[in-house]
């Protein structure tokens, strides 16, 4: 046994600030490097975790005192070839490099998050999905090819035809089989750089869940946003986005809309307000007072003045609504915020969604922030897809009032498992690991176990999501 | 809100203080690493906490702090084991009866390496470990011996004098981490090191001093007599000329 240097030692913690452990961190920036850290963990017996940009909300990419491999280093674009529109990336890659890349041959990242700050690595270890979840699947679904190394130091090429089984296993896996050190990614051709977008309100969860699904066949993009405090009749009220590329011709000026600079957010709000000071002026604001009337506020505006409207937005604006207010976390300090996003078949949606919402309220612990999409069934092996909707509800941490909170999910995921649901472990940290192992069937995650007995015996690639979720493995 | 510990190590945690320590830390719902040379107590010790104790976790090292050289795996090893740390609690010690006239350098070197040598081997690196992250609190249980040089106990009072200023050093260095050194000078505990002694007043429990210990531990103080009345005593005590102080049959 070697004894880590203990200068390696990082405070690691998810996005959502509200866990995190201590961890040796290495940042590789090769190939031969990571193989070099994975025979370091091996040699100290230390389990070894993962991580991208530690975009994922909760614990999936640290773990108490284990080696926390950062790919961030790994960032370069291999190969692109503007007329395939397919691309090799290292695993540090981010959503923000890989568009900014493509977008001037005509290609954008067919699946991307709220976010354009996560990695590759990171997007297919989590197999994450987008707005665009219904008619696109999820990101896993766009990777043609991936290289994992395993334990053992070698790397394998897995292609999704070739290695179907396998490929499948790793793509949503949270990086239990291996490290992904390359992923070729196929992206969309578009023809601008805009989307038409259209803004329509819904006064309660029915209508919201109607919209969505009456959209999901003609918008390639939809996404609602949930008043998580109004009750009764008002229950599940909201605003509903709809997006679509534009078709040739539609663009007076496509050429410019496809450069990268034409997509940019402003620095400033209003012409004026840097948007890195903005989380400073909301954060007074961030109490259940304050947040019931910002909901309210937002609705109101959106079902009046906002209602029925159609206009046009860049992709950037449109896509990654998370970074208009830079480190919007940072309104949730000190005690950070965790997310809850739970799938229910659509014909349990309204039943099961109605019932959180209220449960909530009635608990005194309404969610900031919720959202609503529509998703379909993926044929990864651990994944999150099924044909109907999910409800992500944002709860601020509040050190006292954390094990209640705990409580909370644990409430709010019952009534999903009994519907037939899933889980997104992107975005959990608080959820008992026998709800989510009951919501799979015939054998999944024992083949996950069989895969990992195979590829690593000795349970190195760890991390404090999957200790949880699936048990320990020692 | 008060700090709460939720990942200790307690070197010594067989008996007096150490055990003391353990036994508040676990009903605190904290996770220890009971270190000390005796196994067998030890593992006495985690089996009767581990009962009714369900958030409570207690693990058991064996370990003689005069084997320095294994002490970078094992911490190592148990913080893997806890998940985290916050806390390390330094109370291994031994004081060896000597007389007034009596020069024997073996049991004068066993308490230098225990009282002393331990500590640096144990402390050095929780101190790189907290300067690193950030945070910790180091607690280094140390003595009102350590004020004075008497002639009933020279080389204790050194183990404790030298223990006192490397804890002070330490604070020092990793002050601007945020991380807090205390540094506590129990007096008169009632453990087995001063059973059969004589001339003892003020004695306290070894759970009230844990309490004290820990309180002081929280609230991150400096230099810590237990209890607080010690204080005054020892500034007298520290002022005797010293022309008056070795006339002293103490």
């Amino acid at each position: 046994m070697i004894v880590l240097p203990a200068d390696r030692l990082e405070w690691v913690e998810g996005w959502g600030e509200s866990l995190g452990a201590a961890g040796y961190v290495w940042r590789p920036s090769t190939v031969a490097q990571v193989r070099v850290v994975l025979a370091e963990a091996e040699r100290a017996k230390i389990p070894l975790v993962p991580r991208g940009a530690g975009c994922s909300y909760g614990d999936a990419a640290f773990r108490a005192e284990s080696v926390v491999l950062d790919v961030g280093r790994m960032n370069r674009v291999l190969a692109w070839d503007p007329e395939a529109g397919e691309i090799d990336v290292e695993p540090g890659v981010t959503l923000r490099q890989l568009w900014r890349y493509v977008l001037g041959d005509g290609w954008w990242p067919p699946v991307v998050t709220g976010t354009m700050e996560t990695t590759v690595g990171g997007c297919l270890a989590m197999n994450v999905h987008g707005k665009n979840n219904w008619a696109r699947g999820t990101f896993g679904e766009h990777c043609v090819e991936l290289d994992l190394m395993t334990v053992d130091g070698a790397v394998r090429t897995v292609s999704r035809d070739g290695d179907r089984e396998l490929f499948n296993a790793v793509v949503g896996s949270f990086g239990l089989l291996g490290v992904i050190t390359r992923a070729r990614l196929k992206m969309k051709r578009v023809s601008s750089g805009m989307v038409e977008v259209k803004a329509v309100s819904a006064p309660n969860l029915e209508t919201m869940l109607r919209l969505t699904d009456e959209a999901k066949d003609q918008w390639e993009y939809v996404v609602g946003w949930i008043d998580a405090f109004a009750k009764g009749r008002h229950l599940g009220r909201g605003l509903l986005h709809f997006a679509r590329h534009l078709e040739p011709g539609e663009d007076p000026a496509p050429a410019r809309s496809l450069q990268v600079g034409d997509q940019d957010l402003s620095e400033e709000i209003f012409g004026i307000l840097p948007r890195s000071v903005m989380w400073r002026l909301i954060k007074p604001l961030c109490n259940k007072i304050d947040m019931s009337w910002v909901n309210r506020l937002k609705y109101l505006s959106g079902a009046t003045v906002g209602e029925g409207a159609v206009y046009r937005q860049t992709f950037a604006e449109f896509s990654f609504l998370l970074d208009y207010v830079p480190n919007w976390k940072r309104i949730y300090r000190p005690g950070g915020l965790i997310q809850h996003q739970t799938f229910v078949p659509e014909a349990e949606a309204e039943g099961v969604f109605g019932k959180q919402l209220e449960l909530c309220r009635r608990q005194g612990q309404p969610s900031f922030l919720g959202v609503l999409k529509r998703h379909r069934p993926d044929e990864s092996l651990m994944g999150h897809g099924i044909d109907g909707f999910s409800l992500a509800l944002d709860f601020p941490v509040v050190s006292r009032r954390r094990a209640r909170l705990w409580d909370l999910v644990r409430l709010l995921a019952e009534p999903v498992v009994e519907a037939g649901g899933k889980f997104y472990p992107a975005k959990d940290c608080a959820l008992p690991g026998e709800l989510y192992r009951a919501t799979f069937h015939d054998g999944q995650i024992q083949r996950l176990l069989e895969f990992k007995t195979k590829m690593d015996s000795q349970a190195m690639l760890r991390s404090a999501l999957a200790d949880r979720l699936l048990g320990t493995w020692s | 809100m008060k700090k709460k510990f939720t990942h200790a190590i307690v070197v010594g945690a067989s008996s007096g203080i150490g055990e003391a320590l353990v036994r508040r830390l676990a009903a605190e719902g904290c996770r220890v690493a009971a270190v000390a040379r005796r196994g067998e107590k030890l593992d006495r010790l985690v089996e009767e906490l581990g009962v009714g104790n369900s958030e409570a976790k207690v693990f058991s090292f064996p370990h003689d702090v005069e084997n320095t050289e294994e002490i970078g795996g094992l911490f190592q090893d148990i913080t893997g084991s806890l998940g985290g740390l916050d806390l390390v609690i330094y109370a291994a010690g031994v004081m060896h009866r000597v007389d007034f006239s009596e020069y024997d350098t073996a049991k004068d070197l066993d308490m230098l390496r225990v009282n002393l040598e331990g500590a640096v081997a144990w402390l050095n690196p929780v101190a790189e470990r907290f300067a690193a992250l950030k945070s910790g609190t180091i607690v280094g249980i140390g003595s009102v011996a350590g004020d004075r040089g008497r002639s009933g106990g020279p080389v204790y009072n050194t183990s404790k004098a030298g223990f006192h200023t490397y804890l002070e050093a330490l604070r020092n260095r990793v002050a601007r981490f945020g991380v807090k050194v205390v540094t506590i000078k129990p007096g008169f505990v009632d453990t087995q090191m001063i059973r059969g002694l004589h001339g003892l007043f003020w004695v306290v429990s070894a759970d009230r001093a844990a309490e004290i210990i820990l309180r002081k531990a929280r609230c991150g103080a400096v230099v810590a007599y237990v209890p607080a009345r010690w204080r005054l005593v020892m500034w007298i005590i520290r002022n005797i000329p010293s022309v008056v102080f070795r006339r002293l049959k103490v």
